[in-house]
């Protein structure tokens, strides 16, 4: 079995008594996209951080390409690129100048860097603006150009820290095609955090989710799901007229059906399995028309709002 | 012997491996003092800053010259006696009083360069969201902090090196009198002395650079500390000067002179003065000493100037004390910059 690229072994951080991280176990293989999900404070910043050995953890062991991040940070920092949540650029120089600077910390040859920046900058979108002052970029263009900052050193594993933080939609779509397009295409292993679900459940392989320092679930996102809803994996919303006793009951007694709840303005029937199709020849045979049928798509949403009910609940226990 | 071989076989490639990385590490530190003095020359304050220095010792090396010119043409004989009297060293001690002279200028503006350039060095990259990108690129992070410091002393190192040589070429131009051998040298030292003097004040304010999170509050902090030693200080040891000195309370000479001691003591815990009696000894070859001297002690003693040698003696405690306070700041900066938690602001 080829070995995780990114081996987490319960590692800790503990600031003032308090644990940002705790016990975290998590090991991502070589070519996949992870996304580490949680609200703000979960300590997904800190992970990172450990990860390239910028902090220490408290306890546990944190490898990266087989290399311990902590005793051998300068290894681990020449093969993973790490695209900070709100990175800066010298202002005064031009982004091409910018990318330049990196590779020469990178110790990468004047004319091989040349190539690779315009190489780069026409990747990310930016071949027009890369000799405009970077202070003039926009903050998308900024998170672009960090992108190609990020890939000056041709790593093996890229870290985004939030990348989607405070752009457009069209922006946040072109940036994430982006990012599976160098997971497909050159092999980048990528790991991402973020706390905005819908764009990351789009292109990430797998998920973790990170609350207060602990990781509740991870797994792709259908899994997720699985694993949280397995009596009601699906609802079925569907408007009908009329609705009498007898349709109700007829609708019970569909294979897998749980439970059929009533609301003003429609019905939501509860099952184990995907049964609509069943639902809608149901009504049309018991003669009352049918409006509109509609399945609901468990999405990282629920997921996430599940997983913070339960640890809610699990904290106010404890504290109890 | 089979172990040996299979150690043979690593020890070359270990080497190799680790020649290559000294080199790359070299590289990029290149890199960063190269962008570092970039932007030093390239930034308003400093320009600024700059301007104001070469303009101010233009200015009094103008009063130096005119008032040394004037008591040239009025003997013949001047010349010869100009010689031997150390008349190049004026040039940057006299003045005619309209103007400061040079070494009053440079001992006033001086701190204000150096703390011009380090109260951002480290906190306006963090401010800026720059310093998470450089440390996750693959070089030591003392890097960092040291070649900002590289950079900022080549800054300094260049311009007093080039002022001084400026203010000697002028002088023999218009003087038409050239250094001696010895008066070259003790230029030399003096410019020495004025660089590690700015290297203090520039590693204090790399210093708070790295303590205080606002740029604006660093710069306080250290302009602040500059105008206590420059204005305040002097006033405090003079106040409890008084009372030490109180002739009522003297017994003897000998109680006389140890007063006198502490009190010169007290003085010497200020980098000014400290850089003051240094260069007055450097460009004065007459002072022979720094402390108080008894009638026993100067009986018997011929007046005249002391050699460069002695000179350099009289004042090595002050110029260790000075670059052990640089060290002392850059030490403090080192640990505190080592030690702190990097996030993205």
């Amino acid at each position: 079995m080829v070995e995780p690229i990114i081996q987490l072994d319960r590692i800790s951080k503990k600031y003032d008594q308090q644990y940002a991280v705790n016990e975290l176990t998590l090991s991502i293989e070589k070519g996949e996209i992870f996304g580490l999900l949680g609200p703000n404070g979960a300590g997904k910043s800190t992970t990172i951080l450990m990860m390239l050995g910028l902090s220490e953890p408290t306890s546990g062991s944190v490898k990266v390409c087989g290399m311990n991040s902590t005793t051998n940070p300068l290894a681990v920092k020449k093969r993973v690129g790490y695209l900070p949540d709100d990175l800066g650029f010298y202002e005064h120089m031009t982004g091409y100048e910018n990318l330049l600077f990196t590779a020469s910390l990178n110790a990468i040859p004047r004319t091989i860097a040349e190539e690779r920046a315009r190489d780069l900058l026409a990747k990310v979108g930016l071949k027009e603006s890369g000799d405009k002052k970077a202070g003039k970029y926009s903050r998308g263009m900024r998170q672009r150009l960090g992108l190609a900052d990020v890939l000056m050193k041709n790593p093996e594993v890229i870290i985004l820290d939030e990348p989607t933080l405070g752009i457009d939609p069209e922006g946040v779509r072109e940036l994430l095609a982006l990012i599976k397009r160098l997971n497909r295409e050159e092999g980048i292993t990528v790991l991402l955090s973020s706390h905005q679900l819908h764009q990351v459940q789009q292109i990430c392989d797998r998920v973790g989710i990170f609350v207060k320092g602990k990781l509740l679930a991870e797994g792709n996102v259908e899994g997720l799901a699985k694993q949280l809803f397995l009596e009601d994996s699906f609802v079925i919303y569907a408007k009908a007229n009329p609705v009498d006793n007898k349709l109700n009951e007829q609708l019970q007694d569909i294979d897998g059906v749980n439970r059929v709840v009533e609301t003003d303005e429609q019905l939501e029937i509860y099952a184990e399995t995907d049964i609509s199709s069943a639902v809608a020849r149901t009504v049309v045979e018991a003669g009352s028309d049918l409006y509109y049928i509609r399945k609901k798509n468990y999405g990282l949403d629920e997921i996430y709002h599940r997983y913070f009910e339960g640890s809610g609940a699990d904290g106010k226990a404890s504290s109890a | 012997m089979v172990k040996l071989q299979a150690l043979k076989k690593w020890i070359p490639d270990i080497s190799l491996d680790m020649r290559s990385n000294n080199n790359d590490n070299l590289q990029a530190f290149k890199a960063l003092v190269r962008k570092e003095f970039t932007d030093y020359i390239t930034s308003w304050r400093i320009i600024i800053m700059l301007a104001l220095i070469v303009l101010t010792c233009v200015g009094s090396l103008y009063t130096a010259i005119t008032s040394i010119q004037d008591a040239i043409d009025t003997n013949e004989d001047a010349k010869e006696i100009a010689k031997s009297s150390f008349l190049f060293l004026k040039l940057f001690t006299i003045s005619d009083g309209t103007l400061p002279s040079f070494i009053t200028f440079v001992s006033f503006l001086g701190p204000l360069l150096g703390i011009a350039l380090g109260f951002d060095a480290i906190n306006s990259e963090r401010n800026k969201g720059t310093l998470s990108r450089l440390i996750s690129q693959p070089i030591p992070r003392d890097y960092v902090l040291n070649a900002k410091f590289t950079a900022a002393l080549l800054i300094n190192t260049v311009l007093f090196v080039a002022l001084g040589f400026m203010v000697m070429a002028l002088g023999i131009l218009i003087l038409g009198i050239p250094p001696t051998g010895e008066e070259f040298l003790r230029i030399l030292c003096f410019l020495v002395l004025c660089i590690a003097y700015i290297a203090f004040w520039l590693n204090l304010g790399i210093l708070f650079s790295v303590r205080f999170k606002q740029p604006a509050t660093s710069a306080l902090a250290a302009i602040a500390i500059w105008i206590f030693f420059n204005i305040f200080y002097q006033m405090i040891v003079e106040l409890l000067s008084k009372s030490i000195l109180n002739p009522e309370s003297i017994a003897s000479t000998a109680d006389a002179i140890s007063r006198q001691g502490i009190v010169l003591n007290l003085m010497r815990l200020s980098p000014n003065y400290l850089f003051t009696e240094s260069t007055t000894t450097l460009l004065s070859p007459s002072v022979r000493s720094l402390g108080p001297l008894t009638v026993e002690q100067t009986t018997g003693a011929i007046a005249g100037p002391l050699p460069l040698s002695q000179s350099l003696m009289l004042i090595w405690p002050q110029l260790t004390g000075l670059i052990a306070a640089t060290l002392i700041c850059f030490a403090i900066s080192y640990l505190l910059f080592m030690r702190q938690e990097i996030r993205s602001k």
